[in-house]
């Protein structure tokens, strides 16, 4: 995974609270066996209309979206499904980053071991963004903090070690191989007792 | 003596690989993954990316349940999938399961089923464990007193590299349901109140733990329909103390411990039960007494009442769109909205008890003329059993149909789907928008409403007609 430090981006905005996965990637796309091209996918039933164009209603097809790599949603995203399919399709879709004042568990740490920024934010704060689509955001990972354009900061948790990963693109699988030994020397002990 | 403890922190703390800290989350032990079609291809393809092994290929099980079609071969032996892809998916599970050595229980196997309902059919799931597969709903074997829970595709390759998981430590939930559910109404009826009450996100960030007389007296089976739903609320798992309910439906199953060794298992699961004075983080208190057949109004499982209960109107647009898309009004029960389609399946609600208690009400009667009416067993063992008692013969003869073993249109990835607009009554757990199919709205409902349904032809109150059957 590449580190990732800095965010800077317009922000866009689909207040809908409790955007579950089904609305992020409809389950009848699951047959694929890959991650790649998920992106066009992404909101697939809210984004187009019957024929296939764009759904003008979407927020994310009005032009000023464009090109927006933060999106600020309504409270509960992500809830559903543990499929890792939500925030492939996001990123593949040029979200980087996903703002919110509550994020479910599954989907949170689906997109963090992705490189998606999934932040939880507070109500007043995201609040705020919600009524202001549009605004120039920086999120910076190493401070934990948003930067707002009037200068103000946002602060915001991140669990040190999915920090520690995306701020060095570590990988995780690899950081769990390093823990070989103690996995067998527990499988030994667990094993024996039973 | 050492301070009291939940039952979650003693699973936890005896899966404990490296212990949590500031910097890292703790390693974690998992006893049984198990894995499906949908949620692993990309896993087998990293580990062959990486030239890893399957690190324990005895503590993974696979089935085919997602994808598959759920009518039978026809006379050329090929299965009618929906689309190339998904036979593909299907084929890419085989062919990873044989070059992985996974057990799986494919189309030959007489015990595949939907994942949540044979991993406990097998005596695979059992208390103490952990457990994990790609899907939310593993939460489901939490009824056996085991920690499990649902993980993306990148944790699929995290167990199958090293049958480990990184994570930190929940928070824990506690959920009394006291008294006794009324006649008539079930587990599912429960779960949705409970989902009802404390909201969608009501779990997130806790393992709950179902405790107090209401759920003591749950079958095994209503225990997995209470669990399984736990991640609608939100939590990553649910959890029930085991006892002899949970020790008398496990014996003899085929992974089940044999002879002496059942007798010391049984022996070490007693102390499966949170001590007396153990702490939660947070506390609900439910009366099981108020619970009444209750059904989903809105577009996610907290919109959840009792069927003849107004619908509550809506706090915001959100919620106005939520009822315009389900065409239900606020102010009106939704007891007596037409239906179009019947679905008895699903990880929720698809085992032997929960097609007696369908087929309770569809005896003698038939399915309303215009309404199609799907039910699902949950697994070739469930379809055994169901046939030998003649419950097939029930809802065929009601005008049902009667299915092979799948997910089907839980998640409706299979080709079973409903229609834009089609209102249906669902046994399974989840009434997002589109989830039955794009424009398609789903009430969710137990078994025995859904049954009774199908028979008015609208949202019906089970209890009319067991009353009559008794009567
Ligand atoms: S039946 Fe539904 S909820 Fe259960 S595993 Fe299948 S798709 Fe998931």
């Amino acid at each position: 995974m590449q580190p990732i430090t800095r965010i800077h981006s317009r922000t866009a905005v689909l207040a809908d609270e409790n955007i579950d996965t089904d609305r992020i990637i409809p389950a009848r796309f699951l047959t694929t066996t890959t991650r790649e091209g998920l992106g066009k996918l992404c909101f697939n039933d809210w984004r187009y209309q019957a024929d296939g164009s764009d759904n003008p209603a979407f927020p994310l097809n009005q032009p000023a979206a464009g090109g927006c790599a933060i999106l600020v949603a309504g409270r509960n995203f992500g809830c559903g499904s543990s499929r890792e399919h939500a925030p492939w399709a996001l990123l593949d879709y040029g979200i980087k980053a996903v703002l919110c004042s509550e994020i479910a568990d599954i989907f949170r740490g689906n997109a963090l071991k992705n490189g998606l920024l999934a932040i939880i934010i507070d109500e007043a704060e995201h609040r705020w963004l919600l009524d202001h689509p549009g605004t120039e955001l920086a999120i910076d990972v190493r401070e934990q903090a948003i930067e707002l354009p009037d200068g103000g900061r946002i602060r915001f948790e991140l669990e040190p070690f999915a920090r520690h990963c995306l701020l060095n693109g570590v990988d995780q699988l690899g950081f769990l191989q390093q823990h070989a030994d103690a996995i067998e020397a527990f499988e030994a002990r667990v094993e024996k007792a039973a | 003596m050492s301070a009291p403890r939940t039952l979650f922190e003693k699973i936890w703390n005896a899966h404990v690989v490296a212990p949590e800290t500031a910097d890292t989350p703790a390693v974690l032990y998992i006893d049984l993954h198990l894995v499906h079609e949908v949620t692993s291809p990309q896993a087998f393809d990293e580990l062959r990316a990486r030239g890893l092994k399957l690190r324990r290929a005895d503590r993974t099980l696979a089935t085919l349940d997602h994808s598959t079609p759920t009518l039978p071969a026809g006379a050329d032996g090929e299965r009618p999938y929906a689309t190339a892809q998904a036979k593909a998916q299907v084929s890419q599970l085989e062919t990873n399961c044989r070059e992985f050595g996974v057990e799986l229980h494919g189309w030959d196997s007489a015990d595949r089923g939907i994942v949540h309902v044979i991993g406990p059919e097998l005596g695979a799931t059992r208390p103490g464990m952990t457990i994990v597969c790609g899907d939310s709903h593993t939460s489901t074997h939490g009824a056996f007193g085991a920690l499990a829970f649902g993980i993306g595709t990148t944790e699929v390759g995290h167990v199958m590299a090293t049958q480990c998981l990184l994570q930190r430590k929940p928070k824990t939930l506690a959920i009394h349901v006291d008294g006794q559910l009324p006649a008539g109404v079930g587990a599912k009826d429960l779960i949705l109140h409970i989902i009802g009450q404390i909201g969608i996100n009501g779990g997130t960030g806790h393992v709950i733990e179902y405790r107090g007389a209401a759920i003591e007296a749950l079958s095994m089976e209503q225990r997995m329909t209470v669990c399984n739903m736990s991640i609608e609320a939100g939590a990553r798992a649910g959890l029930i103390a085991p006892d002899d309910t949970t020790f008398d439906w496990l014996k003899g199953r085929p992974r089940a411990p044999k002879g002496a060794a059942w007798d010391a298992a049984v022996d070490a699961w007693r102390a499966l039960r949170s001590d007396d004075g153990a702490r939660y983080d947070r506390e609900v208190r439910i009366d099981a007494r108020a619970v009444k057949p209750t059904v989903t109004y809105g577009t996610h499982p907290g919109m959840a009442i009792a069927m003849d209960a107004p619908v509550p109107a809506a706090r915001n647009a959100i919620e106005q769109r939520a009822l315009d898309y389900m065409h239900s009004t606020a102010g009106q029960p939704m007891q007596g909205m037409p239906v179009d389609v019947v679905f008895v399946g699903s990880c929720t609600n698809s085992r032997l008890s929960d097609l007696r208690e369908a087929a309770h009400v569809l005896r003698g009667r038939r399915v309303a003329e215009g309404v199609r009416m799907l039910v699902v067993p949950g697994s070739e063992a469930v379809r055994r059993d169901a046939e030998r008692e003649g419950l097939h013969d029930v809802f065929t003869a009601a005008g049902a149909e009667w299915r092979v073993p799948g997910c089907s249109m839980c998640i409706a990835m299979n080709g079973d789907l409903a229609q834009p607009g089609q209102l249906v009554v669902s046994t399974s757990n989840r009434n997002f928008e589109g989830r039955q199919g794009k424009g398609a709205r789903t009430v969710l409902a137990s078994p025995a409403t859904a049954a009774a349904s199908a028979v008015a032809g609208k949202i019906a109150d089970p209890r009319e007609y067991l009353t009559e059957v008794a009567a």
